[in-house]
């Protein structure tokens, strides 16, 4: 399931819910993105998307890391909007029979929501604002998973 | 009558996020943008920024028709 949100979310709860009805699942992966205050240089971060668009950009690589690591399952809920400091910002659960695919799967879907998913971001602190472009570690860490592994 | 979207920084320049603008296709469309905001124009023609028609990424011209959805889409940033 793939949720773009204007509102503040609970990882908590999302990984309560993820977790229930599940008899053949032995590993569940999460990760949790908080919106940093870059010690008071970010006071509100602004973050677009382009609806229907993104959601179904950030399908075909769900889809993929379903067949890459055979997921059971994934969730990814992501903001949009405004957001300010210390709230999340993006949740994404992966759930697979055994913890590496988990942990791969997360890792590999982070990746990809970093560097690539069709999202336009403005951070606005006391300088002004400017639209940000993913780091050169952003495009590096998306990178490790274009090589096939041996 | 395509509905026209700007995302990003292309927003901020044109001081605008979505007209409806008739025009019977992509190049035309891009044409008329360009005479009226030069500074949208120059930030239309910046490296990385694609075209998606209908939601799908389409590269050189397209034919619009009354239904069409064009966006502009600067280069993406990530989550």
């Amino acid at each position: 399931m793939i949720i773009l949100t204007g509102q503040a979310f609970d990882p908590g709860a999302l990984l309560s819910e993820f977790c229930q009805d599940r008899t053949e699942t032995g590993a569940i992966a999460t990760f949790t993105g908080l919106a940093r205050a870059e010690q008071g240089d970010t006071t509100t971060l602004e973050l677009e998307a382009y609806p229907g668009f993104t959601e179904a950009a950030i399908g075909k690589i769900a889809d993929e890391a379903l067949r890459r690591f055979d997921l059971h399952d994934f969730h990814v809920v992501h903001r949009v909007g405004k957001i300010t400091p210390g709230e999340a910002i993006v949740f994404v659960a992966t759930a697979a029979s055994h913890r590496r695919a988990a942990f791969e799967a997360c890792d590999f879907l982070m990746d990809y929501l970093k560097s690539r998913a069709p999202f336009w971001k403005k951070e606005t602190g006391p300088a002004g604002a400017r639209w940000i472009e993913p780091r050169a570690q952003d495009h590096a860490d998306i990178a490790r998973w274009e090589t096939p592994k041996p | 009558m395509a509905r026209v979207l700007l995302f990003g920084r292309l927003s901020d320049v044109a001081g605008w996020r979505e007209r409806d603008i008739d025009s019977a296709s992509l190049g035309a469309l891009r044409d008329l943008l360009a005479g009226e905001d030069e500074g949208l124009a120059q930030a239309l023609a910046a490296p990385g920024v694609q075209v998606a028609l209908d939601q799908a990424i389409v590269r050189g011209d397209a034919t619009l028709s009354a239904r069409s959805e064009v966006a502009f889409l600067p280069p993406m940033s990530g989550g």
